[in-house]
């Protein structure tokens, strides 16, 4: 995905299987969102695509989610005039059919069909426990109910796989663990998650598989030990020793400073491989910028070696794999 | 909790309105009889009747009680200002139009001051002191906080309450219609602000929605015998025809209501959807100036012709237009509005092909004859004679009805929802499955084929179709600012906003001859204070309406401030 001259997500090649639970950390600014948005056809990926069960799914928002991927917001976007209910009962749009001449009509279909959606929207409700607000609008509920109704909402859609996007996001220690709760019992409802987080011990507790995106580029991916282990992704979050080109005024001091600390930098040489690698493929991508032809074979297994990913599909592309 | 001393002034006001205010008649109304009322002299004992009730209930008196469920004496006050702007209203337009205090009986004098001391006496109410003085004004003209929880009534009572309503409504919606001069309309206006404003202080209109919210379709029902009793009640056809072009007004207001109450579309073109199906009637009416001068379609099929040609156009403008967002639509439909009404200029065999006679437009459309009821003939029904313009207006009713029908069970649907989802968040709707294209397509052409229909019987009740009345911005309605102002200002996504805010609209360039020129310029400025004041229009929408009663208000101002009142005083003085 490139915006401009920026590569925003570049090769990240990602499976989700049927009953996963699976993390995507990583800094800010990393393209988990950007990943996410790509994912869900909000924006066109540049290159490459998503398949879902097997499917390649187009790029439209209405028809990912009709395919059966939901997600939510990571800055909440409920309809905020809408009542809990309405809220709900919009994620079933792709699940029912009633066109405007039935609306009109009000035939027994008609009828029957909202029944249905109504009491299925209920039943959401009550898993996520706020059938008692149903008649409440949106935007009086506290935020932590936002956040359950918009994952209620989704869930609406009747998705093999959801995307969370931050869903612990300025929640306390409580919420976060209702939260945890609340999204191991969607997996056992046999759907698929995908989660955006920041908060590591909520991704550790709750993720059978955790990748990291750095930079638009996944660094490493599996269990929560071998990603806890990995010290490129510590390195990716706390900050690595100074290596990049400095400003001019401060090329003197640094110079300096780099001499100084020289002795003190042997055991970082992971790191440095690591950003020149980044940097290069960037360059390599600027050149290949002709649209189609970008990100070949060749590039991606640049940089799968610098990223050290086990698969190598030739483009950018995830495998939601559900049921 | 009422001050003692102030009740005796209340009647006072009533009574100065049975004395004469001037010597002369030609004051309009006639205010130069002892004894009995004329004219604004009414408004003045009504409004006078009304403070008095209010203190009555004040003191608790038994069968008044209802009046004040909330025990406040923000209504007294605003009762008692509305006898006082509407007294001083006419002393001074009396004052004025005949030159000087001199005119004044001293009767006149009497009223001017019997309106007064209600007034202070109001003001001398004790309020909560809380020691701050902008609070302690604001109580005078703020809503009750605390209103206590009706009594439950019977539903039979409930829909009797209804009744009575509609008919109280039907009768001060035809004293506005029938006012005869300008200065009696203006009172009128401020006399029904005021009282509405009072109403809603004292926390009586929520009491009446929340009723109204129970028996759903019987208030409906009430709404349209009111619509067809109106008719009944004009001895002069000249009323009955602002009515029927304040109904096919109100009837596209509310076809905008889909595309902008709905949806969210701002559409600054719409009135060129009124002006196809227009344009498709007469030409398939049977009128002599028409191109299809042979062609005679009975009224349904000239109906649904317009309807369908305005879906056709809707379809047309909306397929490349609502692709984009926000102002950028707005400017697109504008310029769409525009074009109509200059190709239809141009459409007249010279410039163009010969299809709508340019300026000079489609004339002698014949009336029309249904069931073998002629409806450009008056008719004797019981007794009571229906004008041309009556008949129209009874068909004019059934087409509202229809519109009112396809509105009100669109926007309970998945498809209603859909729209307002696009509305709150198109990115957020679409990341639900929803077809944002689609969905707002059907919106929009929706909206187009109502409007249609209204204009192919505006096209029979005008005689002729000209390109004129189809402009962006006019002063008389219906134009598309003006549509759009009906719908803003009654209330977006309701269905009785846009019905009043038309009527609202239709009545005052209609009424006041003096605005015309100037009613632009009035509008914009009313539309802003109701914007800085209230704005999700007169008529709240439910979603607004649960707003006020679950966790109380977030973001919308409760109703006005103190800082208007000295305006909207001067603005009636």
């Amino acid at each position: 995905m490139r915006f401009g001259g920026l590569t925003a997500v570049r090769s990240v090649d990602f499976t989700v299987n049927a009953g996963e639970i699976v993390g995507l950390i990583g800094p800010n600014g990393a393209g988990k969102t950007t990943f996410f948005n790509c994912l869900t056809g909000l924006y066109v990926p540049t290159e490459g695509t998503v398949t879902y069960k097997g499917t390649v799914l187009p790029p439209k928002p209405h028809l990912v989610t009709k395919a059966g991927i939901a997600r939510t917001f990571q800055n909440i976007r409920l309809f905020a005039n809408m009542t809990v209910l309405e809220n709900v009962l919009v994620g079933r749009h792709t699940r029912t059919k009633e066109g405007l001449w039935s609306a009109l009509l009000r035939g027994p279909g008609f009828k029957k069909a909202e029944k249905a959606s109504e009491e299925r929207a209920m039943e959401l409700l009550e898993f996520i426990g706020l059938a008692h607000k149903r008649d409440h609008l949106a935007r009086n509920l506290p935020y932590g109910e936002q956040r359950k109704l918009e994952i209620a909402r989704a869930l609406a859609s009747e998705p093999g796989l959801l995307l969370l996007d931050e869903p612990t996001a300025g929640m306390n220690p409580q919420e976060t663990r209702a939260t945890e709760e609340l999204v191991f019992a969607i997996r056992d409802k046999g759907i698929a998650v995908l989660l955006i987080e920041h908060d590591m011990r909520f991704v550790f507790n709750l993720c059978d598989r955790v990748a990291v995106l750095v930079q638009g580029q996944k660094l490493v991916e599996g269990t929560s030990d071998v990603v806890q282990a990995d010290e490129r992704v510590v390195a990716a979050y706390l900050g690595e020793p100074f290596q990049g080109e400095p400003g001019e005024e401060e090329a003197a001091e640094v110079a300096e400073a780099e001499a100084a600390a020289a002795a003190g930098q042997t055991d970082e040489t992971d790191q440095t491989d690591q950003t020149d690698q980044v940097d290069s493929t960037r360059e390599a991508n600027k050149n290949t910028s002709a649209p189609e032809t970008g990100n070949t074979p060749e590039e991606t297994a640049d940089t799968a070696d610098s990223t050290t990913t086990d698969d190598v599909p030739s483009t950018t592309s995830t495998k939601g794999e559900a049921k | 909790m009422t001050d003692t001393k102030t009740t005796p002034e209340m009647p006072a006001t009533a009574a100065s309105a049975f004395l004469a205010w001037t010597w002369t008649a030609e004051f309009p109304g006639d205010l130069t009889i002892d004894g009995y009322p004329g004219g604004l002299q009414w408004l003045t004992f009504t409004a006078g009747i009304l403070t008095t009730l209010h203190a009555l209930a004040g003191y608790g008196i038994r069968g008044l009680r209802w009046l004040l469920p909330a025990g406040n004496n923000a209504p007294q006050f605003l009762t008692a200002l509305g006898g006082f702007a509407t007294t001083w209203f006419t002393v001074i337009a009396i004052s004025v139009e005949l030159g000087g205090f001199v005119n004044l009986e001293p009767g006149g004098w009497i009223a001017a001051i019997a309106s007064l001391l209600p007034l202070l006496g109001a003001l001398a109410l004790p309020q909560e002191l809380t020691g701050d003085t902008k609070t302690d004004l604001k109580a005078y003209i703020a809503k009750a906080e605390k209103i206590p929880a009706p009594t439950p009534i019977t539903p039979w009572l409930e829909r009797a309450l209804i009744t009575v309503i509609t008919i109280v409504g039907l009768g001060v919606f035809t004293y506005g219609i029938d006012t005869e001069y300008g200065e009696l309309f203006i009172g009128y206006l401020i006399l029904v602000a005021f009282t509405m404003w009072a109403l809603h202080t004292a926390g009586l209109l929520d009491r009446i929605s929340r009723i109204v919210a129970h028996n759903r379709s019987f208030t409906l029902a009430m709404g349209f015998a009111a619509a067809i009793a109106f008719p009944f009640t004009q001895s002069d056809d000249h009323y009955a025809n602002i009515g029927v072009n304040i109904l096919i007004f109100g009837t596209v207001a509310l076809g905008l209501n889909i595309v902008v109450g709905l949806a969210g579309l701002l559409d600054l073109g719409y009135v060129a959807f009124l002006g196809v199906g227009a344009y498709t009637a007469a030409l398939v009416s049977g009128s002599e100036f028409s191109t299809f001068s042979g062609v005679h379609f009975p009224f349904w099929a000239a109906a649904l012709t317009g309807a369908a040609a305005s879906l056709i156009f809707g379809v047309l403008i909306g397929a490349p237009t609502l692709r984009l967002r926000g102002d950028y639509l707005a400017i697109v439909t504008l310029g769409f509005g525009e074009i109509f009404r200059i190709a239809v200029n141009n459409m007249d065999g010279v410039s163009g092909p010969d299809i709508t006679n340019g300026p000079n437009g489609i004339a002698a459309i014949p009336d029309l004859n249904l069931f073998g009821f002629n409806l450009g003939e008056s008719h004797n029904i019981g007794g009571l004679t229906l004008g041309r313009f009556a008949n129209y207006y009874l068909l004019m009713v059934l087409i509202m009805a229809i519109v009112v029908l396809v509105y009100t069970r669109a926007a309970d649907s998945r498809i209603g929802r859909s729209w307002i989802a696009i509305r709150e968040d198109e990115t957020a709707a679409t990341a639900m499955g929803i077809n944002g294209f689609r969905v707002k397509l059907i919106a929009f052409a929706l909206g187009a084929s109502l409007a249609g229909l209204a204009g192919t019987v505006s096209a029979h009740v005008t005689y002729s179709v000209v390109p004129t009345p189809y402009q962006f911005a006019g002063s008389t309605p219906p134009n598309s600012a003006f549509l759009l102002a009906a719908v803003v200002l009654g209330g977006m996504g309701t269905v009785a906003g846009p019905l009043l805010g038309a009527a609202l609209l239709y009545l005052i360039p209609e009424k006041l001859v003096f605005l015309q020129d100037k009613s632009l310029l009035a509008f914009g400025i009313a539309l802003i204070l109701l914007m800085r004041f209230r704005p999700e229009g007169i008529v709240a929408n439910r979603r607004r309406q649960l707003e006020f009663h679950e966790t109380g208000q977030l973001d919308v101002p409760d109703t006005t401030t103190l800082t208007d009142e000295p305006a909207v005083t001067k603005a009636g003085a």
